[in-house]
This record gives C-alpha cells, structure tokens and sequence, in this order.
C-alpha cells in the first residue's frame, strides 16, 4: 500500500495557501451535478454538509440518532482553542502549532497541525455570526479561559456547554441547507457498509433503524465523519451510541487505520460506582483552571478530606510539575493519577480517585464566580454522587475519553480509498499521540467548515465519474453481505446478552491496552478477545428480528465491529516498543516514571492494513518529518 | 431495592399498546433510571423476551436523546434533571413505576417508549438559524454583545429539544421548545435581521406541525430539565405579534440583485 501525504511543498505557513490555489474547482454550475454522502452529523459531518450544500454540491446526510442535533460532539464541555491572541498573552498561529505538535508527543503531521492552527480563527468567527453565544467580558468581547498544555489564555467557550452551542450552530446551518433542498438528512439510519466500485468509494450501504428496512446509496464521493471508537472500551465518556462500525467497515474495505492505539485517557471523570455502570461522565478540564488536584499524603488515610491538614496533603500535580501545575496534559495528569492510586493513596471506594478540590477558589473568587463558570458541571456531579462540591471536594479518576487513532488521510484528508474522506475524530491525523483539551472541537469544525470545501472539489474536478448501476456486481456483493451478516447475528441460537459480551471485551481492553501496557499483558489480550469473538458468534443471544425496530441488533452490530477493533489496538500497542503521549507501555520509561520515545525507530504513522478475516493484517508506515518544531523531549516539569 | 414496574410495550406506530408489568430486584441506589432499565432489558433477553425499546445516547444530560414519562411526570420526580440523570436513590424500596412514552399527536409512538420527534427539527428548518454562509463572517470581535445578552441568549440556547415540555403540555404544545430558539436569537445582533420572520414561520410550522396552542399553563417550565423560563415564550409572542404586523412582503420585482 503506498501512502501518499500529498503535503504541499514550500515554508509550512504557506502551504495551506498555495494549496488553495493549486487545487482544481468545480465551477458553480457544475456541482449541483455531484452528490456527496456524509456520514455523521457532529461537528465535523453537520459542518461539512452544511458547508459543501451552500457551496451546491447535492449533499444526503446520516445519523443513527433521531435528529442531527443529538451526536455526542454536544457533550463537549470546556471550550475551542483558537490562536486569536484577544488576551495579549503571546498567543500566535505558530504557538498553537507549536503547542498541539509538543501535545501529540511529536507524533503528528506537522503540516496538518499547522493548517488547524491557522484556520482555527476563521473558527471563532464563524460560530459568532451564526450565533453561538459564547462567553463574554463586561465590555461586550469575547472571553478567554486557560486550559492544559498551554501556557496561554486561547480558549473559548459557553458556559460548560461549548461543544452544544457549537453543534447548535452547526446544526442549525444543516437544517438551513435542508430546508433549502441542498441536503437530504436521514435520521435513524445507520451505515453498515462502504461501496467501492473500481476502486473508489461511490456509496454506502445503511439500515433504516426504524422499520429495518436496508437501503444502497450511490454517490460520487464519501464523507465519514462518525467519530471515535473509545467504546471498545465499554466504558468511556462517550455516548452510549457512539461506535467503530463505518470507520471499520471502511477498513475492511482497504481505508488504512492509522495509530489505532492511541486513546486518550481523560484525568477528570467521575469515578465508577457499580458494575451495572453505563457510561462514565466527565468533568471539563477547564476545572482545573481553578481546582486544586490532591491525594493524601499517607497510604490508607481515613479521615474525611477537609480534616486533612494541609501539611498533609500532596497536590501531587503542582509538585511534580511546576511550570504546567494543575493544568498538565491530559496524559500526564491521568498517569499521575494512577500513580497515586497505586500507591494506596487513592480516595473513596476501592482508592480509585483523587481530590480536586475548589475550597482555595472559592475563598479567592467566591462561590458565586465559580457557579457562573462551572455550575452545570457542578450540578451533574451532584446529581450522579449525591456529594456537594462546593462544599466536599470533588472525586475523580481517568477515563476513557477520546481517540487520537483512526482512518489514515492525506493532506487532503482524503483515506486510502480514492474518494473517500474522513473528518474529526474518526480520522487520525492531528492530535498525535496525545491530544489537548479544546483542540477536538476545533478539529471537527476545522475539517468540516475549511478543509473539506476545498478538498472535495479538488477530488471531484480530478477524476471522471461514470454512473454507478444500481445492480453493479460490486453494489450486489456489498448489499449480500451486510444482509448476511445481519441474518447471522438474529440467527444464532446463542445464551449471552450482547451486553455482557461488550462488557466483557471493555475489561479486556482496560486492563491490558488502558493507561499503562506491557508486551506479555497485550499478547494475553489478543487471545483472549479472540477468543470472546469466537465465543460471540456462537454464543450471542439477539432476540427480535432485522425488519423491526431492534436495538438489540443495533447493538449487537457495533459490539462484533469492536471485538475486532479491539485486537488490531492491541497489535499497535505491541508493534510500538516506545512510550509516547496517551500510549505508555511499562517497558519504555524514565527513571522517574515519564514516558520514554524512541524516535529513531518509531517517528512514523503506523497506518494498519486489512489483509482479510483470519489474517495478520499489514503494518505500513508514514515517516514524519519534523521541520519546524524540535524533536525533543517533552517537557512540563 | 425491589420494585415494580408499569411499562408501556407498544410494538410499532400502528400496534396498539398496553402496560405490562415486571417485577425488578435488587436496584442499587446508585444507578441511574436508564441503567435500571438495563438491567431489566439484560433479564428480559435471558428469557427470551422483547426487551424495551428506548432512546438515550450521551447518559449525561445534555443530548436530549432519553425521554419516558415516570409517574405521569417528565423525566421524573428530580426538578431540572433528564432521565438519564434521574438515580435510583429518588425512588423507595417496594415503589411502583409507571413508565411512557412522551403523549402527544406531533410525536407518534415508533416502538415502547421510543417517538419520532422530527417535528422539532422541521421548526429549525422553518426559521431557526442566522442565513449567513460559511467563511464570510467578521471578526468575532467586530461586535460587542453586552454579556447581559449574551447570558440572555446562552440561558435560552440551553434547550436540548428533548420534548419534555411538549410532554408535560396539556395542550401538547411546543411553544417553550419553539420560543427558546426564538429568544436566543433574538437577543443576539446576529439574530436581528431575521428576528420577526423567524417568529412568523417558526411558529407557523409548530401549527402545522399538529402542535396544540399555548395557554401559558406553565407546566413545560417545570418540566424543562434545562429551566428555560416561559419568559420566552412572551418574547416569542412579542416578536410574532410585531411581525404579523409589520413584517414586510418580500418585494414583488424580487431582491435587489
């Protein structure tokens, strides 16, 4: 497989530009003629139809839940980062670059970082003329909050509510172009399989998860953008919905998987408090702007925390790294968590947890400031541990929360599958190893406003595109298996729920590829989630049939799609004998316990390719070069 | 703790339905309503039962995907809180739970306790939103909004269009949902140059959309797990009012170009 970046030549500030230039357009007459299917409605899919239909692109838009307004980018709490330098703090295009390279552990397309950073202005202005009502100073101008990894104040936001209001905005421009004509919506559906005819994407094949009823649709060119796959994990603080499935059918229809082991463990959830557990909630990570992270000092401590003396706590973050101090990267801050907890100096059930206590805030600003910055979040944790934060610290502990892996694109985010792209969380391409908070927003919008608009046309103008028969050999063959598969899975006369199946391979998965790897503990879990995958296509019981509304089946579908995402993670965390970012394997790190690159060997992609069911799949790799940010260590002490 | 359940089973749009009852043991406190339910489906699919179809996807508030009437109350017992937040621990040992779908003509039954409640999107699609196209916007600075209304705006954006008060209405209206869209416009200068002809056709659509009217009851205020105030829904009959009245025809020579 070649993997061909096509990363514009010149200085990387003007790549993007000359870019721009270079690539081919459609003239406006001529692309109400093409018609582009989008996957997702998120930021990035709902910006991207909307986008691409005022262009006139003929535009048809899925989502699996009710209405285009529901996809999970709503639960983004904290903020967007933009390089807007409204606070005068030294903020610049080249400093988000510089930070979201350094965030990633230098494991990042360098050009693609910068072109984020660049367009992540656009970003803000956009959003404020379709009304996001962002927050603002007493002088009627934007306000700013800090968030980790950043040593300046560049991110915006909504209250705890930013990822909503953004959504709004961008759902609100789809319903516009919906009720022009430019998109047809399709709610309720779900993708089930990609159409490629002579090599290239021209269709996808979905369930209408209201009657069952399977539909083909046929295009010129294909979008997904349905997010992260942090749900192999079964617990995470994704939705419940959310899930692998379009991107790992495309795979197993020849789109590479870039990194797929890199997740990111988010420091601040809420602990889990049962085995029945659904789902596990986050707490923004812009309340570290102003909560003070802490575990007691002794082992085994018993007294409720606001006995402890402050002598006698370790605000273990602020000691260990000074310069960043409450506000580290995510995975630094999660692994120092964990550390703690090992150590037995965890806090509440099981020593699973740490304090993040607001007391200090609360007597600097007063209660009242911190209910206006913080007070939807605050309620959620009250409603979920009956504890009240402002007056009890509160507790948390990592979880699951967002994938930096996913389908390999070029530049041009295009897979490699010709015409067939892939937006936001569901592709691989910016966050490196490790993402920063407030970037994935940004991403998303990024990818859906900004870069695909120009990308398709390129696509589209570059090629010749005979019409597709809806009897194609190729549409038949797609359209017989996913039937098949779907009769398969009613039909096995098994005992297990496809609950306990997930719940089974997200122990798996937590355990042997979570926050902390070693080689002897991943090869275990490639032959245990075989052979739960084994277990599952005989075993599993899915009552109902395929031609109803079945949430069973649903489920079911999505739950076999990550039992074997899990193993193919699993293999790239093995494959990578280095630390790096949100990938820590035990083997690789400092004498103080950081992560430990191993750059000569490992500064590459490692974008995974199907070689069949049964078969090892093929390792291929990107070089990344870094030309304009140092390789180096990184550093937050 | 044990408890007992009356739920709505309903098998499609045009089945009809009725209540069943299931007995269910041993519900820690801790979970939240929709793991109950969870736990329930997991038992019903052991025995080779229909499990109950419901909707739900972020568990966290703020999706607006998870509904159920609990007690004949949207979203339950717990004020400002959607299902998926509701826990256990607001119910007693021994309770008996009446659980349905949302009840109105705008949104019809697909299966149990899941409805189709596309008509939310169809009044979005009528006027909800700022006609500006992608990549010609100013600076985000260009205009200062006093933060006065940008936290007018933001206190009605918060709506997550679940349909609770449409639910609670006894008249199955959909002013507060319609109103909150309205109003967080509204008090924005980017929402200015369509305020009136957005109140005209957004609420024009909620009538065709078999909607019932306003009396302002009030019940959707309480029921709303955002507390979006029914202050809205004045600003909406105020702005409808001043459109019906001098809103302008668009020109019969068409645009100026």
């Amino acid at each position: 497989m070649d993997l061909i970046s096509n990363i514009p030549s010149g200085p990387i500030d003007k790549k993007w530009e000359s870019h721009k230039f270079d690539m081919k357009l459609v003239n406006p007459a001529n692309k109400r003629k093409y018609h582009v299917l989008v996957v997702g409605s998120g930021l990035a899919g709902a910006s991207a139809a909307a986008t691409m239909s005022e262009l006139g692109y003929q535009v048809s838009c899925f989502c699996f839940q009710d209405s285009p307004r529901r996809a999970h980018s709503i639960a983004a709490q904290g903020g967007i980062n933009a390089a807007k330098n409204y606070q005068n703090d030294g903020d610049s295009v080249q400093r988000l670059f510089y930070d979201t390279v350094k965030g990633g552990d230098f494991r990042a397309r360098e050009a693609n970082v910068y072109r984020l950073a660049e367009i992540s202005v656009n970003i803000i202005d956009q959003c404020v003329a379709q009304g996001v009502p962002f927050a603002r100073e007493y002088g009627g101008l934007l306000a700013n909050r800090s968030f980790g990894g950043a040593q300046v104040s560049r991110t915006f936001y909504a209250r705890g509510q930013t990822g909503q209001q953004l959504l709004l905005g961008a759902y609100q421009a789809l319903e516009k172009e919906i009720a022009k004509g430019g998109v047809r919506m399709y709610t309720r559906t779900e993708m089930l399989d990609l159409i490629v005819v002579d090599g290239q994407a021209r269709g996808i094949v979905t369930r209408n998860l209201v009657s069952g009823a399977m539909e083909t649709h046929l295009a010129d060119a294909v979008v997904l953008a349905t997010g992260g796959y942090g749900n192999v994990f079964y617990l995470s603080t994704n939705a419940r919905g959310s899930n692998t499935t379009a991107i790992w059918r495309a795979y197993k229809r020849g789109a590479a998987f870039g990194n797929p082991c890199y997740t990111q463990i988010h420091p601040t959830c809420i602990p889990q408090s049962g085995d029945y557990q659904s789902k596990l909630t986050l707490m923004s990570e812009s309340l570290r702007n102003d909560g003070r992270v802490w575990v007691p000092q002794s082992p085994g401590e018993k007294r409720p925390p606001h006995q402890i003396p402050e002598a006698e706590r370790d605000y273990y973050l602020e000691r260990k790294y000074p310069s960043f101090g409450n506000l580290s990267p995510r995975d630094i801050a999660s692994r120092a968590a964990k550390e703690a907890c090992d150590s037995g100096r965890g806090v509440g059930p099981g020593g699973l947890g740490v304090y993040l206590d607001f007391r200090d805030a609360i007597n600097r600003v007063g209660r009242d400031k911190i209910e206006e910055r913080y007070g939807n979040l605050f309620q959620m944790y009250q409603r979920i541990t009956d504890e009240d934060p402002y007056a009890v610290p509160m507790r948390i502990y990592p979880a699951v929360h967002y994938t930096m892996g996913g389908l390999w694109v070029d530049y041009n985010l295009m897979s490699t599958i010709p015409g067939l792209h892939v937006l936001g969380e569901a592709n691989f391409s910016d966050h490196g190893a490790n993402r920063l908070g407030a970037s994935a927003l940004m991403q998303g919008l990024a990818d859906g406003y900004f870069v695909i608009p120009y990308t398709i046309g390129h696509y589209l103008a570059s090629r010749k595109f005979a019409p597709v028969a809806p009897d194609h050999p190729e549409v038949r063959a797609t359209e017989r298996a996913v039937e098949e598969r779907l009769r398969r899975l009613v039909g096995i006369p098994g005992k297990r729920t496809v609950q306990s199946f997930h719940r089974e391979l997200g122990k798996v998965m937590w355990d042997k590829c979570g926050m902390a790897r070693d080689a002897e503990g991943l090869q275990r879990a490639v032959s245990q989630i075989q052979g739960l995958r084994e277990e599952f296509w005989e075993n599993v019981n899915v009552p109902g049939s395929g031609a109803e509304l079945n949430q069973s089946l649903e489920q079911a579908g999505r739950v076999a799609d990550f039992l074997e995402l899990g193993e193919l993670m699993c293999r790239d965390a093995l494959h990578r004998e280095e630390s790096c970012g949100g990938h820590f394997r035990t083997e690789h790190q400092t004498a103080d316990g950081e992560a430990l690159r191993n750059d000569e060997q490992f500064t590459y992609v490692a974008a995974w390719e199907h070689a069949g069911d049964g078969q090892a799949p093929i390792l291929n790799k990107e070089p990344l070069t870094f030309e304009n940010v140092h390789l180096a260590t990184r550093s937050y002490k | 703790m044990n408890l007992t359940l009356r739920v709505w089973r309903q098998a499609g749009p045009a089945a009809a339905g009725q209540f069943v009852e299931y007995p269910v043991r041993d519900i820690s406190t801790e979970m939240s309503f929709l793991e109950m339910l969870d736990v329930v489906n997991e038992q019903l699919t052991e025995q080779g039962d229909a499990p109950i179809a419901f909707d739900h996807d972020c568990r966290e508030g703020i999706c607006g995907m998870c509904s159920l009437m609990i007690d004949g109350v949207a979203h339950g017992p717990m004020q400002a809180t959607t299902t998926c937040q509701l826990h256990m621990r607001s119910f007693r040992d021994g309770d008996s739970i009446t659980v349905e779908p949302w009840r109105a003509q705008a949104f019809p039954v697909l299966r149990d306790l899941c409805v189709d409640r596309t008509a939310f999107d169809r009044i979005v699609q009528a006027g909800g939103f700022v006609s500006i196209t992608t990549g010609n916007a100013p600076d985000g600075n260009a205009i200062a909004i006093p933060k006065p209304d940008a936290d007018a705006a933001m206190d009605a954006a918060a709506c997550i269009g679940c349909g609770a008060c449409v639910a609670a209405c006894p008249n199955g209206s959909a002013s507060l949902f319609t109103a909150a869209k309205i109003s967080h416009l509204g008090h924005l200068p980017q929402g200015q140059p369509e305020r009136y002809r957005r109140a005209l056709r957004m609420v024009a659509q909620m009538d065709l959309e078999t909607f019932g009217g306003c009396t302002l009851f009030g019940e959707c205020q309480a029921a709303c797990p955002k507390e979006i105030s029914i202050d809205t829904i004045a600003r909406m009959n105020r702005d409808y009012i001043f459109g019906a009245a001098f809103e302008q025809e668009e020109s019969r020579a068409g645009g100026a170009g």
